[in-house]
């Protein structure tokens, strides 16, 4: 039931995702791609309880590594998106 | 539910919705960075949820986990140079797929039923090939690595070989997880596959390429999300999948060809022979082209990503601005896969502080062009080629291309007379209406604007 469940999720988002990024302009496809990129470090939640059970096993090892990993798209992706946006500008007047 | 779990689970519920929400912000630009830190906000708000799982007893790895990667991304996130953000969202794109494969790879302890394995190895499965994918694209991007498409015989009959091996060595695992091996063989050969599947597209072709590798980062958090029954991380993950996959389609239209053929065919590698083109080539002088851009009122800029290599993205803001106050009306038409990712001009003209408004698509400009009286090509060249119009027998025959050589004077500022990164001949460059001004982009331009100032 959970594996339905979750595909009916996969299934609405897919659907939803489509429907929103086809409105994003193409002057903004780079920080979309790199606001995309930080999402995608999403994985870091699914790392933290893997890095967190407090066994010292190679499960632990690997999550730690992943938050790590996750943590570079999630604080640079951010941060470099915003400094792009930050430099879109109207025409004054 | 215990009230914990509760309150995470609604969490997650409102960062999906934030996320959501800020990519709808992202649809415009007076509110795309409002819309950018939503997305953080869902993300913080996502992560410190995770933090308050009762199964978490120990909280220093996850610490320096965080500390680690937020110092390293905050330092390229600071100091990477607009003209590089294509080789900077490859590496992102990989180190989001290796996360996958290693929460995939950890998943395996705690795995029961077939349904978990299958996603497991599914996520190993992206997560791998985008993080080797990744590199290699990176690898091209920067040119520590030759960028042009690596193609030899039997390459498809090595690569059906290793996807039969993967599918071979998946099922195996999803039999006897026990067994250790079926995982090595599954991860090693996934790692390979990301590799054979990028060596054969050429750097031109790399704006599908890391759209493409964008939607595998997504799928692969996607597919973690599965092997670890989140929820968020499945939402996310296909919001960022749909977004790669609607840039890869936008891309691919951009240069009419199909997924496949950009994947498999090594495009600008082999080229059929090159088609004679008959004409003079007319170079002007910067003092020339001074005075007919001086007496010209209608003038389109069309950047290329050579305009990224010479860096001349802040000249051409200074010559754009005497040329405003010359009472001059001037466009910039940005061509789709001009750059080396999807809206990389774009990026750099704004960092050069050109407002977005002055920025025009390729349909948009078109049909303006017949009253353009100068176009000028900064280091463009496949996307402005006449050939894709008229010559059938031409590679990129049916490309959507801007139309330069409607307008009633072509510049082309180009360093010499090799062709562009497709290996194609250019018959815009012998056409009556063009004049080529030969050297350093940012050099001829600054020359121009010395001229304006006398």
């Amino acid at each position: 039931m959970d594996a339905v469940f979750l595909t009916f999720i996969l299934m609405l988002s897919i659907f939803l995702g489509f429907e929103l990024i086809t409105k994003v302009p193409a002057t903004l496809h780079t920080p979309l791609m790199s606001g995309a990129n930080a999402i995608s470090g999403i994985t870091v939640v699914g790392a933290i309880g893997l890095a967190g059970t407090g066994q010292q096993d190679l499960s632990n090892w690997l999550g730690a590594a992943a938050v790590a990993l996750a943590s570079i798209n999630v604080v640079g992706g951010y941060m470099v998106t915003d400094r792009m946006l930050a430099m879109f500008k109207k025409r004054e007047g | 539910m215990e009230s914990t779990q509760l309150l995470i689970q609604l969490s997650y519920v409102v960062a999906a919705g934030l996320f959501i929400y800020g990519l709808k912000l992202l649809g415009s630009a007076g509110t795309a960075r409002r819309g950018n830190l939503l997305s953080a906000i869902a993300m913080l708000l996502a992560i410190v949820a995770a933090l308050l799982d009762q199964g978490i007893v120990e909280y220093q790895w996850i610490l320096i986990g965080f500390v680690l990667g937020g110092v390293i991304g905050a330092g390229a996130a600071r100091l990477v140079q607009m003209t590089s953000m294509p080789e900077m969202v490859a590496l992102f794109n990989g180190f989001g797929g290796m996360a996958s494969l290693l929460v995939g790879v950890a998943a395996i302890a705690t795995a029961t039923g077939t349904f978990t394995l299958v996603t497991i190895v599914l996520s190993i499965l992206i997560g791998g090939l985008t993080f080797t994918g990744s590199m290699v694209a990176y690898g091209k991007l920067s040119e520590r690595i030759g960028s042009a498409a690596i193609v030899f015989s039997g390459q498809q009959i090595v690569n059906s070989l290793i996807v039969l091996g993967i599918l071979a060595s998946a099922v195996m695992f999803c039999i006897e997880p026990a067994n250790a091996q079926w995982l090595y063989l599954v991860i090693g050969l996934s790692l390979l596959f990301g590799i054979m599947a990028v060596i054969p597209i050429g750097g031109a072709d790399m704006p599908v390429v890391i759209s493409l590798l964008n939607s595998y980062s997504g799928l692969a958090a996607c597919a973690a999300g599965f092997a670890i029954n989140n929820n968020i991380l499945i939402v996310a993950g296909s919001l960022v999948g749909a977004s790669g996959i609607i840039l890869t389609q936008i891309m691919c239209k951009a240069m009419n060809r199909s997924l496949s053929n950009v994947l498999f065919s090594g495009f600008g590698s082999a080229g059929g022979p090159a088609e004679k083109v008959e004409g003079e080539i007319k170079p002007i002088s910067v003092d020339d082209a001074y005075y007919i851009l001086e007496a010209a009122s209608n003038v389109a800029i069309i950047p290329g990503y050579g305009m990224a290599v010479a860096q001349a993205q802040h000249v051409v803001k200074e010559l754009t601005e005497i040329l405003e106050k010359n009472g001059t009306e001037v466009n910039f038409g940005i061509h789709p896969v001009a750059g080396r990712m999807p809206g990389h001009m774009n990026v750099l003209l704004a960092e050069a502080d050109v407002p977005y408004d002055q920025l025009l698509e390729m349909d948009d400009i078109n049909p303006r062009m017949e009253n353009v009286d100068v176009a000028i090509v900064i280091g463009a060249n496949d996307v402005v080629n006449p050939a894709a119009r008229e010559s059938e027998g031409s590679p990129i025959y049916g490309m959507p291309v801007i139309n330069v050589d409607h307008a009633r004077t072509v510049f082309v500022l180009k360093r010499s007379m090799a062709s562009g990164f497709a290996g194609i001949e250019n018959p815009l460059f012998y056409k009556d209406n063009t004049r080529m001004l030969f050297g350093d982009a940012k050099e001829s331009i600054g020359g121009l604007i010395r001229e304006f100032g006398n």
